[in-house]
C-alpha cells in the first residue's frame, strides 16, 4: 500500500526543521575548534560582538551555572567487573577542546551570513597538545589524556563468559586465528541536524524543532535544564531527512544552547549544521580492533570464541557502552557457540564522538565470527555455506539464551528464529551450488575473477523501556493517532496507521497519524535499536484494542447485541449477518461524548485510548545475505553482479516499506565495505571533511538487492514483529570481504578490514605477492 | 558600493523582484527569501543535489549559483511540479509514490527535479541511463533500487512528465 | 557554508569585463561557471573581494568550424560555452571526437549545465579532464586583456597546480582545437571512485598511423597524477614507428608508468596505485586509439 507521507513530501510541502520561519529568527553559527587536543587560553568575542548584524556572541564563560557537561544517556549493564569512565560532552569548550570541530564560542546574527563573518572576528588562543587518535597508542604509558582526571584514556573495560573457553581449546582440532579492523564512518543523512526555538512570552512556552531522533527525552531534559514544567516546553520532531542513529545523541550541544539563546534573546532562534560542521560535530561510528580466535573441531563444529577488542569512543562517552556491547553480543549469531570470552576496553581518542550509526557495533561481531568461519572452513577444507549450516541454533533451541548481557541490560536470549531454511533460501536464491561448481571454474578458465560469498547474522532488536500510543476516533469516523517515536522515513505513520486500521477495522486512509510532537504524546523514548514498528506498533495495537472494547462495548448497548454477536468492518459496527445495519464509528463517537445525561460510572467520555508497550526484553532478527562480485585485478575494481537478501524479521507489516529498508541499510552497508571511510592524521584533522572526499555510495554504485522474507514471529509482542531498520547494513562488510577475497582467491589475498578501497585492493594484492 | 542587487525571477511562472547582498545561494534565495522550502539544502558543495533545480528548463545545483545570477531567468522548484495542492501529482510524482521512490523525501525534491529533464531527453530509459542520471544525486535512505523502479513506472505512465 | 561578501559586476560584453578587471587588478576574480569556485568560496577557501561576471557576456558562448578561415580547420570554442553543450555538439562530435568521449566524465549533468569550457582550462585543476584533452589535442587559447590579444599553446599554458599562463587581467576567450591529421584515432578513459567523481587517473591519446599503419605521432596525456595535465612524452617515444601490437602497449604502458609521471598519494590512491592505473589505462586508452585510428583512413 501506499505511504500515507508521501503527497507532502513528494510536492515540497513536508515541514523539515530548517523549513521553520518566524517573525524575527535569528540565526546561529558556531566557531568551532581547528585543533584535536588543545588547551584553552582564551576566547576573546569582543570583535565579534561589536560587528553590525551579530545579537549576541557566547563562549563558556557566558553560560554561567548554566554550562554544565550533558547527561549520561545510557547507563552500562550491570557486567560484573565493569570499569567504566563517564566523560560526557559539554555545551562550550571551557579549558581544553578535545576534538576538531568542538563548539568554543556561539554566534547569533540577523542571518547565517552574518553570522559566519563574525567567526572571523574570534580570537582564540590555544596550545595544541598532542593529539590521541591511534587506539593501541591511546593506551600506551606516557599518552596524553583526552581527559586529565582520568589515570589514562581507558574509557571502559568489561568482560563476558559463557562456558569454558580454555577447555573448548584444549579440545579443539584447530585454532583460527586472526585480527581485524574496521574503520569509522558517517552516518551522512542527507538532512543535516537543525534546532529552531521559539519562546512564546505570554504563553510562557518553549516550543523546539529538532531533527531529534528522541522528541520526549529532549523535551523532558531540556525542561529541567531551563527549569520549566515539562508542559511549557513542546518538542516537535517534524519530517525529519534521515536518522541512522546520531540524531538521537543527546544532548548535542546545539540542542542545550538553541533554546537557552531564544529564552534569552526573546526571539526565534535557529540553527541549521552546514555539511562541514556535520562531519565533524555530528556523531559517528565503527573503529574498532578484535584480536580473535576460534576453537573448532575437525568437522566444523565451533567450539568456542575468544575476542579482546578495542573500542574507540573518541572525545567523549555519553551513550555509555552501547555500541561495544552490540559486538560484544552479536558476534555469537545464529549460531550454538557454546563458549565464549569476550573482552573489551574502550578508549578515548581526540576525535569525534562515536554513538550509534545503522548498526551500532553490530557490524563488527558480524565481521569477526563470519570471517572466522570463512578461514576456519578454508582450512579445514569444509564449503564455506557447510560450515555455517553445521553450527547453526535450530529451531527447537528457543528461546535461546546467550548468557551474558545485552545493551539493554536483560539476558541475551533470542526469541524465535528458524536459521537453516534462510541459509537454503539464500543459497537457492544464488544457485550457489551451482555457481561454485559449475559458473566459476568456468569464467575463472577465462581469465575471470568472480567470487560468492555468503554470510548469516542476527540483530538484536526492539527494546524497550516502552512506548506509548493514543487512538481516538473521531465524530468523523476519521481515526487519530499519536504516539511518540519521531520518524525519519521509516514509513511509520503508514506502519502505524496499518495496524490501528486492522483492529478497528477501518480504511488506513482514514487513520491521521501524528508522531514526534510532545505536546500530541509525551510518554516514551524514541527512534532507535530498529524498534519503532516492534515497540511503538505494539503500543499502537494496544491503544486500538482498547478503543477496539469500547467501540464494542457502546455498540452492544446501542444495537442491542451481544459484543461477540458484533463485527468492526469498513468504519462500522454491526451484528453478524446483517451488514446493512449497524452503527458508524462516528456516530457513535457522538454518542460517547454525549452533550446531556451523565457518563456511567467506570466509563469515560469518547471512543479514545491511550496504551502502553514495553517488552521485557529485545526480539532478534535474523537473516542470511549473499552476492557475487567480479573484481578487476588490474585495476581493483569490483563490481556486484548479485545481491541476495533472505530476511526474517518476524511478522511483515508491510513487505513494501521492510524491503525499502533493506535495499537502504544494504546500500549503507556497501558504502561502509567499499566507499566510505572517515581518514584522520595522526594530528587528528579529518582529512575528507566534505561529499567530494567522503564517498557515499551513488545509483551506480549500488545494486539491485533481491529480497526474500521469511516469518519467525516474535512471541514478545502481539504484533509479532522484529525489527528491520539496520538489518540490511549489518552483515555487508563481512559479505564484501568474503565475496572479493573469493574472486581474489588466485592471489592468496585475504582480508581483515573494512572498509576496502580499490586502493587498499591493491595494496593488499601486492603484499600478497 | 550598494551591497545590495536587483533580482528579477520568474520561479514556477511567478515573478519575483528582490533586492539581495550578491553573496545570497540561489538555494538560500529561494527556501527563505520566497519561502519555496522544497527546495532542500544538504552539502552546499554541490555534490548531493538535493538542491537540484531548474533554471531555463535544465537541471542545474541551485547552491551553486547566486542569487542574483538568476535575474532575468526562469526557475522551476518541486513546488512548480504539481498544481501546488498535493491532489495532482505530476506523473513521476505519483510514480514515486507507488513504487515506494522515497523514504525520508529529503533528497527527493532535488531527485525529481533532476529526472524531468532527463526523462524530456530520454522518453525510454534504460537502467544504466537511469542509474548514470541519478548519480548526481545522494540518497542515504532507498539504496535507489525504488528510485529505479519509479522512473521506469514513470515512462510507462500514460500521461508525459510536464515541465 | 556560507560565501564571505564581494563586491559584484555583469559586464555585458567582453569589453566591459576585461576593463573592469583592469579596474580592480587581483582583488577581481572572473566567474564562469562557479562550479569550483562557489563550492570554494561557500567553503570560504575562496574569498575574492570581486567577481567579474562572465554570464552574462554572450560573445563568449559559440562552437563553430574555422574551416573557411584563419583557423586552418580548427574547432573554435567560446570560452564561456557551457560543457553541456560542447557535449551535445555535433560538430565537437565529428571535429574532435576525443573531447566529446571526454565530456560525460566531467562531473554530472547538473553541473555541465553550468559548468563552461573555459573556466574548467583556466582553474587548470590537475584532475580536471578538459586540461588534460586539451594538452592532447594541441589545443591553443586565444587570451585577452585591456591591452591586447595572444595566443598561447595548450603545451605553454598550464604552469602548476592551479596556474596557468594567463596574467592578471587576462581572460582566456577562446579554445582552438585542431583537426585531426588522417588515419588519426583517440580515445579517453579515466577511473573515478564513483560515477562523475575527479579521476584517480585519466588518460588522453592521440595516435596518427601511417598507411601501414606503423604509427607517426602520438600524444598522452594524463590527469590526476602530478600538479597539471602531464604529457608522456617517453610513452609517445616507444610508440614512434610501431605497429599496434600487445608488446607494443606494454611498453608504452610500461614508459607512461614509470617515465613519464610522477604521481602523488592522497587519501583515495597512493602513488604506487595510480602508476598501476597510468599502466593498465594508457594499455587501454591506447589499443583503442589504434583501433579507431585504422577505421579512420581518410
Amino acid at each position: 500500500m501506499r505511504r500515507s507521507e508521501d503527497a507532502r513530501l513528494l510536492t515540497g510541502r513536508a515541514l523539515f526543521v530548517d523549513d521553520v520561519r518566524l517573525d524575527g529568527m535569528l540565526h546561529v553559527a558556531f566557531l568551532r575548534s581547528q585543533h584535536a587536543h588543545a588547551r584553552l587560553t582564551s576566547v576573546d568575542a569582543s570583535a565579534a560582538r561589536g560587528r553590525p548584524g551579530v545579537v549576541a556572541v557566547y563562549t563558556a564563560a557566558d553560560l554561567g551555572d548554566y554550562w554544565r557537561p550533558g547527561p549520561l544517556l545510557v547507563p552500562p549493564p550491570p557486567i560484573a567487573g565493569l570499569v567504566f569512565n563517564p566523560c560526557t560532552q559539554v555545551p562550550l569548550a571551557k579549558d581544553k577542546v578535545r576534538h576538531v570541530g568542538e563548539a568554543v564560542a556561539m554566534v547569533v546574527a540577523e542571518s547565517r551570513y552574518l553570522a559566519e563573518d563574525a567567526l572571523d572576528d574570534i580570537v582564540v588562543e590555544a596550545e595544541p597538545l598532542p593529539a590521541v587518535v591511534d587506539l593501541e597508542a591511546a593506551l600506551a604509558p606516557g599518552t596524553p589524556r583526552v581527559h586529565e582526571h582520568l589515570p589514562s584514556n581507558l574509557a571502559a573495560h568489561a568482560v563476558q563468559r559463557k562456558g569454558d573457553y580454555a577447555r573448548a581449546k584444549a579440545r579443539a582440532h584447530a585454532i583460527i586465528k586472526r585480527r581485524f579492523r574496521y574503520d569509522r564512518g558517517a552516518s551522512a543523512a542527507i538532512e543535516n541536524r537543525a534546532v529552531a526555538a521559539h519562546w512564546d512570552q505570554r504563553a510562557e512556552e518553549l516550543t523546539v524543532w529538532d531533527t531529534t531522533q528522541a522528541p520526549i527525552p529532549i523535551r523532558n531534559g531540556l525542561a529541567q535544564l531551563l527549569g520549566l514544567l515539562e508542559s511549557q516546553v513542546r518538542v516537535v520532531a517534524p519530517y525529519v531527512g534521515g536518522g541512522f542513529g546520531p540524531k538521537i545523541m543527546m544532548f548535542y550541544p546545539e540542542e542545550v544552547l538553541v533554546p537557552w539563546a531564544a529564552m534569552r534573546l526573546g526571539r526565534p532562534v535557529k540553527w541549521t549544521e552546514d555539511r562541514q560542521e556535520n562531519f565533524f560535530a555530528t556523531t559517528q561510528e565503527r573503529g574498532q580492533i578484535h584480536d580473535a580466535e576460534l576453537a573448532v573441531a575437525k568437522d566444523g563444529t565451533v567450539l568456542g570464541v575468544k575476542d579482546v577488542f578495542l573500542h574507540d569512543t573518541g572525545a567523549y562517552d555519553p551513550y555509555g557502552l552501547t555500541v561495544p556491547i552490540n559486538s560484544q553480543c552479536t558476534l555469537l549469531g545464529p549460531y550454538d557457540i557454546p563458549s565464549y570470552e569476550s573482552e573489551f576496553t574502550a578508549v578515548f581518542t581526540n576525535k569525534t564522538i562515536v554513538t550509534p550509526v545503522r548498526g551500532a557495533g553490530r557490524q563488527h561481531g558480524v565481521f569477526v565470527i563470519e570471517r572466522l568461519l570463512d578461514f576456519a572452513a578454508r582450512e579445514l577444507g569444509i564449503d564455506r555455506a557447510e560450515i555455517r549450516r553445521r553450527n547453526l541454533l535450530r529451531p527447537d533451541q528457543f528461546p535461546f539464551n546467550n548468557d551474558i548481557l545485552f545493551q539493554d541490560s536483560a539476558p541475551l536470549t533470542y526469541d524465535s528464529g528458524d536459521y537453516e531454511p534462510a541459509l537454503d533460501a539464500a543459497l537457492k536464491a544464488i544457485d550457489y551450488g551451482r555457481f561454485v561448481r559449475e559458473e566459476q571454474p568456468r569464467l575463472r578458465a577465462a581469465g575471470r575473477h568472480v567470487g560468492i560469498g555468503v554470510v548469516c547474522y542476527v540483530e538484536g532488536t526492539g527494546i524497550g523501556p516502552y512506548e506509548g500510543a493514543r487512538v481516538t476516533v473521531e465524530p468523523s469516523g476519521r481515526v487519530r493517532l499519536a504516539t511518540g517515536v519521531g520518524t525519519q522515513g521509516q514509513g511509520h505513520f503508514t506502519v502505524f496507521a496499518q495496524i490501528v486500521a486492522e483492529v478497528l477495522g477501518v480504511d488506513a486512509g482514514e487513520v491521521h497519524v501524528v508522531t514526534g510532537d510532545t505536546r500530541e504524546f509525551h510518554w516514551g523514548t524514541g527512534t532507535f535499536a530498529s524498534r519503532g514498528a516492534v515497540v511503538a506498533g505494539s503500543a499502537c495495537h494496544a491503544a486500538a484494542v482498547a478503543v477496539r472494547a469500547k467501540v464494542l462495548d457502546l455498540a452492544s448497548r446501542e444495537l442491542e447485541a451481544a459484543a461477540a454477536d458484533l463485527v468492526l468492518d469498513g468504519g462500522r459496527v454491526h451484528v453478524r449477518g446483517d451488514p446493512g445495519g449497524g452503527l458508524a464509528l462516528g456516530a457513535l463517537a457522538l454518542k460517547a461524548n454525549p452533550l446531556r445525561g451523565a457518563v456511567r460510572p467506570g466509563t469515560e467520555p469518547g471512543l479514545e485510548a491511550t496504551a502502553y508497550f514495553g517488552p521485557d526484553r529485545g526480539s532478534t532478527a535474523n537473516g542470511v545475505h549473499a552476492m557475487v562480485v567480479e573484481v578487476d585485478p588490474e585495476t581493483a575494481q569490483v563490481e556486484i553482479k548479485r545481491y541476495v537478501v533472505v530476511h526474517d524479521c518476524g511478522r511483515v507489516i508491510n513487505p513494501m516499506i521492510v524491503e525499502g529498508q533493506i535495499h537502504g541499510g544494504v546500500a549503507h552497508g556497501i558504502g561502509n565495505a567499499f566507499y566510505e571511510q572517515l581518514v584522520y592524521d595522526e594530528e587528528g584533522q579529518l582529512l575528507n571533511a566534505s561529499f567530494m572526499d567522503y564517498l557515499l555510495p551513488t545509483a551506480t554504485d549500488v545494486p539491485n538487492v533481491e529480497t526474500t522474507h521469511r516469518e519467525t514471529p516474535s512471541p514478545l509482542n502481539p504484533v509479532g514483529a522484529k525489527g528491520v531498520g539496520e538489518a540490511g547494513a549489518i552483515p555487508t562488510g563481512a559479505l564484501f570481504a568474503q565475496a572479493v577475497e573469493d574472486a581474489l582467491a588466485d592471489t592468496g589475498v585475504e582480508i581483515r578490514e573494512i572498509p576496502l578501497s580499490p586502493n587498499r585492493l591493491f595494496e593488499l594484492m601486492q603484499e600478497a605477492r | 558600493m550598494d551591497p545590495h542587487a536587483n533580482v528579477e525571477v520568474t520561479v514556477n511562472g511567478v515573478r519575483h523582484r528582490r533586492a539581495v547582498e550578491p553573496r545570497l545561494l540561489l538555494s538560500d534565495f529561494l527556501r527563505h527569501e520566497l519561502g519555496l522550502t522544497g527546495t532542500h539544502v544538504g552539502c552546499e558543495h554541490g555534490v548531493c543535489g538535493a538542491c537540484t533545480v531548474l533554471l531555463d528548463g535544465d537541471a542545474v545545483r541551485s547552491c551553486l549559483m547566486f542569487a542574483v545570477q538568476a535575474d532575468g531567468h526562469d526557475v522551476t522548484t518541486v513546488e512548480g511540479l504539481s498544481d501546488g495542492s498535493g491532489e495532482t501529482l505530476h506523473p513521476l510524482q505519483a510514480a514515486f509514490r507507488e513504487a515506494h521512490g522515497l523514504q525520508c523525501g529529503f533528497c527527493t525534491p532535488g531527485v525529481l527535479m533532476t529526472l524531468v529533464p532527463f526523462l524530456r531527453e530520454h522518453p525510454d530509459p534504460d537502467e544504466r541511463q537511469i542509474r548514470e542520471a541519478l548519480s548526481g544525486n545522494l540518497c542515504r535512505c532507498t539504496g535507489y533500487q525504488n528510485i529505479v523502479a519509479a522512473v521506469r513506472l514513470a515512462c510507462g505512465a500514460p500521461s508525459s512528465p510536464r515541465a | 557554508m556560507k560565501p564571505a561578501p564581494f563586491d559584484y559586476f555583469t559586464p555585458a560584453t567582453l569589453d566591459e569585463a576585461l576593463a573592469l578587471l583592469a579596474e580592480h587588478g587581483a582583488d577581481a576574480k572572473p566567474l564562469a561557471g562557479g562550479q569550483s569556485l562557489i563550492p570554494a568560496m561557500n567553503f570560504r577557501l575562496a574569498r575574492p573581494a570581486a567577481l567579474v561576471d562572465l554570464n552574462r557576456v554572450g560573445e563568449l558562448s559559440y562552437i563553430r568550424s574555422e574551416r573557411d578561415g584563419r583557423g586552418g580547420g580548427a574547432t573554435a570554442i567560446g570560452a564561456m560555452t557551457r560543457q553541456r553543450a560542447v557535449e551535445r555538439s555535433e560538430l565537437v562530435a565529428r571535429a574532435a571526437p576525443l573531447l566529446a568521449e571526454a565530456m560525460p566524465s566531467i562531473a554530472h549533468p547538473q553541473i555541465r549545465n553550468r559548468g563552461t569550457v573555459g573556466g574548467s582550462i583556466a582553474h587548470a585543476d590537475p584532475s580536471a579532464e578538459l586540461p588534460a584533452v586539451m594538452l592532447a589535442l594541441e589545443a591553443r587559447f586565444r587570451a585577452r586583456s585591456a591591452t591586447g590579444e595572444r595566443s598561447v599553446p595548450a603545451s605553454e599554458f598550464f604552469k602548476g597546480l592551479l596556474e596557468t599562463a594567463l596574467q592578471p587581467g587576462e581572460l582566456l576567450v577562446e579554445i582552438a582545437v585542431p583537426p585531426l591529421l588522417p588515419r588519426s584515432g583517440t580515445a579517453f578513459l579515466e577511473l573515478a571512485r564513483r560515477h562523475g567523481d575527479y579521476a584517480l587517473v585519466g588518460v588522453a591519446a592521440v595516435v596518427t598511423l601511417d598507411a601501414r599503419g606503423r604509427c607517426t605521432a602520438a600524444r598522452i596525456t594524463f590527469l590526476s597524477v602530478g600538479d597539471g595535465p602531464v604529457l608522456a612524452t617517453e610513452a609517445g617515444k616507444t610508440l614512434a614507428g610501431q605497429a599496434l601490437s600487445e608488446e607494443l602497449l606494454r611498453a608504452a604502458a610500461d614508459a607512461a608508468a614509470t617515465r613519464d609521471v610522477d604521481p602523488p598519494s592522497d587519501i583515495h590512491a597512493s602513488a604506487a596505485y595510480r602508476r598501476q592505473l597510468v599502466a593498465v589505462l594508457t594499455r587501454r586508452a591506447l589499443a583503442r586509439a589504434f583501433e579507431r585510428a585504422e577505421g579512420n583512413p581518410s
